[in-house]
């Protein structure tokens, strides 16, 4: 069992069992939702950019596995206060972590979000960590158009 | 004299089982370092060495096409093509091997039917008859029939246990409705539907009638003359034969009205820039080369179940069946899913406050396959208030030690989240 639980940290855990940020929030100006068909997983991201394109305020909705709410629920908390040209370089990070070709980087600089290095090793479970990310992407974009992981 | 007492064939050994189990290459292997545990088999079975050998041997020795040359190759691969058409019809009670039309699997024969003689027949106004427990598979070909001839898509509904509720089918089957398509088995929750009252109302109101049998063909023996459907369609795959092959039967008058599906070779009689006339049935609804390997598959994954006897089968399949619902009923923190009155070979069921994916990933870890998801019958999942299951789904291989593992996975599951 030690393996599955490289995947299933206690963090990740904590996470998808009381997630942060979770909720419909008044205060936003960007929204986007997403949809894992493989998973029946649904996300939908809201956001608050402030005119100078900084993440002031982030939350989410939804609901899915284990893998993805901790994913929207740990990024919100990573993502508050930052630019959003920092937003779109964390989630490069992110992805070449969790599904990056070669040796990819054990989630260095990513802080926090380096909880979820294991995924790499189930590729099945890739778009669960990916998701939110994707769609608070399409949020930041302004194109209102659900997000598919297909 | 101390005698080896012979098989028999209502109450099997289980070393003949076994013997039966060491058919199957596929599960002599480890999975993440444990025996793999194969308890996917609805969504397709493994396949035995016999069809493996039969698929290789076609390639091997008598790769040719079909109904094409006269040279020895294709007379051979014509031979064994359609001696598997007659096989079908036999094992399905079908009068006649030419109501046997070979399609890629059930889905395309649903598709066919709904688009020859479901379009002809359907009208706007008119009705179509599903239930809240198909497969998308029958449901999207009917709504997109529905959609555009302006017709309506009527659905049995079911009950909390997973049961069709039939009491109600005259005030469903009306003089407008003029298919009616219900699945055999539930892929989702396993429930045997009584589709022989269906198919009963169904006919006496003039209406088409369909069964798709992709789930009960491997299962239960089935006789087309005794349910008096019209059509019936089932998939190889499911049956220990080849991915890419699937069967319509249909009744022959009704087949020769229809116009074809697909036009191409093999289809046809004569072509002209003006016009074309058509084959006789069934090699008018076959356009274009078909899946000549994988029909032969099919023919020794027929042979396959056929041996060892759906007698064996079926007693060996609900035993295991038992043992799991019981096994599972033990478990805290686990709910099934459906609790019909008669059930085929599958179980679906949630974990409290885990997400059936999550169970998935960590199960296989143990080397114990099962589906994790809505099993293509989004609808149902609704009506169950749930956006996934996890299901396991048996076939003859499976053993009573991989409901052991079966139930230790589960609780190595519930370790992880509590």
């Amino acid at each position: 069992m030690n393996d599955i639980r490289e995947l299933y940290q206690e963090m990740i855990l904590d996470h998808s069992r009381s997630p942060r940020n979770f909720g419909p929030k008044s205060k936003h100006n960007l929204s986007a939702k997403g949809h894992n068909p493989l998973c029946g997983d649904d996300v939908e991201m809201h956001v608050l950019r402030t005119a100078d394109g900084v993440v002031e305020e982030i939350c989410f909705e939804g609901s899915g596995c284990a893998i993805s709410t901790a994913s929207a629920s740990i990024l919100t908390g990573v993502l508050k206060g930052r630019s959003e040209e920092e937003v779109r370089e964390i989630f490069a990070s992110f992805r070449q972590m969790v599904a990056g070709q070669g040796d990819a980087p054990a989630g260095e600089g990513l802080g926090k979000l380096a909880v979820f290095s294991g995924v790499r090793q189930y590729p099945a479970r890739v778009k669960c960590a990916t998701l939110a990310w994707h769609t608070l992407i399409q949020a930041l974009s302004g194109v209102e158009e659900e997000v598919s992981t297909e | 004299m101390n005698r080896t007492p012979q098989a028999n064939e209502s109450c099997p050994s289980f070393s003949n089982l076994d013997q039966v189990r060491r058919r199957f290459p596929c599960l002599q292997q480890e999975i993440h370092g444990n025996p793999l545990v194969y308890l996917d088999s609805a969504a397709t079975t493994q396949k035995p060495t016999q069809v493996l050998q039969a698929v290789e041997s076609f390639y091997q020795e008598d790769c040719s096409n079909v109904h094409r040359g006269v040279h020895t190759l294709s007379e051979r691969a014509t031979i064994r093509y359609e001696a598997v058409r007659a096989k079908v019809a036999q094992f399905i009670h079908a009068p006649d091997p030419h109501g046997v039309i070979f399609t890629s699997g059930t889905t395309e024969a649903i598709n066919l039917v709904a688009r020859t003689i479901g379009r002809d027949r359907v009208s706007s106004g008119d009705q179509v008859l599903i239930s809240a427990m198909e497969h998308h598979a029958n449901i999207v070909p009917w709504q997109m029939l529905c959609e555009e001839q302006g017709a309506k898509l009527v659905i049995i509904p079911c009950t909390d246990d997973g049961d069709l509720i039939l009491d109600d089918l005259q005030s469903l089957i009306t003089d407008r409705t003029k298919v009616v398509s219900i699945g055999h088995v539930s892929n989702a929750v396993g429930t045997l539907h009584d589709i022989q009252k269906v198919i009963a109302f169904a006919r006496e109101k003039g209406a088409i009638t369909m069964i798709d049998s992709a789930q009960a063909i491997s299962h239960l023996p089935i006789d087309v003359e005794q349910l008096g459907c019209d059509f019936l369609a089932f998939s190889a795959h499911k049956m220990y034969g080849p991915t890419g092959t699937g069967v319509l039967w249909g009744r022959k008058e009704l087949l020769d009205q229809m116009s074809p599906w697909q036009g191409g070779g093999d289809m046809i009689r004569t072509v002209t820039f003006e016009n074309s006339t058509f084959a006789d049935v069934p090699w008018k609804f076959e356009a274009g080369t078909p899946h000549i390997a994988g029909v032969i598959g099919l023919g020794a994954a027929l042979d396959f179940i056929q041996e060892v006897g759906f007698e064996t089968i079926q007693s060996h399949e609900q035993q295991l069946l038992e043992e799991t619902v019981t096994r599972l009923d033990r478990l805290d923190g686990l709910t099934i899913i459906g609790r019909p009155k008669n059930r085929i070979s599958v179980v679906s069921f949630v974990l409290d406050r885990i997400h059936p994916h999550d169970a998935g990933t960590i199960m296989d870890q143990q080397g114990v396959a099962i589906r994790a998801g809505h099993h293509c019958a989004m609808p149902l999942m609704s009506r169950f208030g749930v956006a996934a299951t996890i299901r396991t789904s048996f076939a003859i291989y499976n053993t009573l030690d991989d409901i052991d593992a079966l139930v230790a996975a589960i609780e190595s599951v519930q370790e992880v989240f509590n």
